[in-house]
Formats: structure tokens, sequence, C-alpha cells
């Protein structure tokens, strides 16, 4: 999905890298826990967070996440922001939850990185 | 080639830094992305373990012609039963550190999972050391 596509399903604000719009992700993942996306997402993904901590760019940043679509309307601080300008990573606001931004992407056509393997049997 | 980090304790904001920069200097070398990655997410799982369990410490990070070799020193409270911290789940992590998205038991099975080798000491009011390595061509090894 293109990313101005997500833009409009989620009636979003870009708030940084907004010269990387021009680019598209395979799937989606939905969490605030860094600790998951960190064990779970091996893909080429737009992440939806509620989290506004810098350690969520971090976390992109080593994953090679190119974009995150933070919800509920969350305000991040001129901190994080910067820190995602100068990655190239792309930041939307938007003001619906999580459930919501993921079954507006869901039902326009993103579906979500299924969970590779099974932590409780390692 | 040699990179030395200190790592302040405390530093929720700016943990990583040294995770941050040996990727780009993974990256300028023009190694595989996958393979980055392996090495990105297991350093910044073990440079954040350092930071919210233990005061900091160091690291030194070795890039060799055909593996990454990290070490992550702290001189923290130690771990007591390390089998058991590398159960998925098992967490003793502080409100701090949940409230920065961390804090699921899942960091030291993670690095496992992206480690070629792993190895983890730890001495309780001692300390912790992390060794951490990855192969650059796995392939041909
Ligand atoms: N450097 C360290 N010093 C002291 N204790 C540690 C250290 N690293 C890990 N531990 C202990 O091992 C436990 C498990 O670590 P692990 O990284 O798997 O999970 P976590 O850090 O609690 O959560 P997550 O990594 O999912 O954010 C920790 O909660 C802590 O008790
Ligand atoms: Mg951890």
């Amino acid at each position: 999905m293109h990313l101005t596509q997500i833009k409009d399903i989620l009636d979003a604000q870009v708030i940084a890298g907004k010269g990387d719009m021009d680019q598209e992700v395979d799937f989606g993942y939905g969490c605030d826990l860094m600790s998951d996306v960190l064990a779970y997402v091996q893909n080429n993904i737009v992440l939806l967070t509620g989290l506004v901590h810098p350690q969520v760019i971090r976390t992109a940043e080593m994953l090679d996440i190119k974009v995150i679509v933070i919800v509920r309307g969350k305000v991040p601080g001129s901190d994080l922001i910067e820190m995602a300008n100068r990655r190239d990573i792309v930041i939307m606001t938007t003001k619906h939850s999580l459930f919501t931004a993921s079954g507006l992407l869901f039902k326009n056509g993103l579906i979500g990185e299924e969970i590779a393997h099974n932590e409780l049997t390692f | 080639m040699n990179l030395h980090f200190d790592v302040e304790g405390g530093e929720f904001i700016s943990a990583g830094v040294a995770s941050s920069k040996v990727k780009k200097v993974l990256k300028q070398l023009a190694i595989q992305p996958e393979i980055i990655r392996k090495i990105s997410v297991a350093m910044y799982e073990a440079e954040i373990n350092m930071v919210i369990h233990a005061h900091g410490g160091v690291i030194d990070a070795e890039i060799m012609p055909d593996y990454v070799h990290v070490i992550l020193k702290d001189e923290g409270p130690g771990i007591e039963n390390i089998e058991l911290a590398m159960k998925a789940g098992y967490s003793t992590a502080s409100r701090l550190a949940r409230e920065m998205g961390f804090g699921a038991g899942m960091g030291l099975a993670n690095m496992k999972r992206y480690a070629d080798i792993l190895q983890i000491e730890s001495e309780p009011g001692k300390g912790t050391t992390v060794e951490i390595t990855v192969k650059l061509y796995p392939e041909q090894s």
C-alpha cells in the first residue's frame, strides 16, 4: 500500500519525513510494546502505535521500518520528530484508535504481518 | 575495526545511540541489510537492557571481515538465574522501562534468535557481560 493511500484512509497528518511519502509498505503491524515489535516484525511494514517515546524511532531504525502512524491523536514531542526526520522516517498522526486505524487499513487491502514463531515454545 | 561506547545509566531517551552508530558503520560497509538487521536488533536489545536493568556500562563492537562481535559489559545487579531470564515473558522491568515500551521479557529470547552466538555471563551483585556474534556471510561457513 502506498503511503499517500494510508494517509488518505486514516485522514492522517504527516508530521515528519514529508519528502519520503513516495513509497509502499507490504504489511501492517499495530502495537504499543516495542519489545514485541522487535521480536515479531521481519518485513516492510507500517507500524501503528500509541506510544510516543523516542525509543519508537530507535526501534523503527533497527528494523528498517520506514513509516509510523501514531494513533489516538497523540502528539509526539519535538525530539521524536527531529529523530525521525534525521532518519528519513515518515511519521503520520491520526485521531483513530489503534483498532479502528488497523481495521480501516485492513478493509482497504493491507494485511497484517503474521507472527512467525511461538514465543512460548522457545 | 573497533568501536567503543560508554553507555550512561538511566538515559531512557538516548539509549540506543551505540546500536545506531554501529548500524550506520555496517551500512557504509555495504553489508546485506538482513544481516545488519540481525546485529542491530540483538545489540539494541542488549543496550536497552544495560540501561533499564543496570546503570549503563561499556560496549565494544569489533567489526571483522567475516563477523561482528559485540561485548556489552555492565556492573549492575546481575542476573540470578540466566535460564529463567531467557524465558519469554520473564521480566523485572521497572515502570519507567515499561513506559518506554519495554519490559515484556522478550529481549534475551530475541537476542538468542538473532545472534549466531550469544554468551551471557553474570554474577549477582557484580554485573553482566553479554557477547553477541553475528556472521556477515553465513552461507560461506
Ligand atoms: N544487563 C542486565 N542486568 C541485570 N539484569 C538483566 C540484564 N539483562 C537482563 N536482565 C534480567 O533478565 C530479565 C529478562 O530480560 P529480557 O531482555 O528478556 O526482558 P526485559 O528486558 O525485561 O523486557 P524486554 O526485553 O521484552 O523489553 C530482565 O527483566 C532482568 O531481570
Ligand atoms: Mg530486554
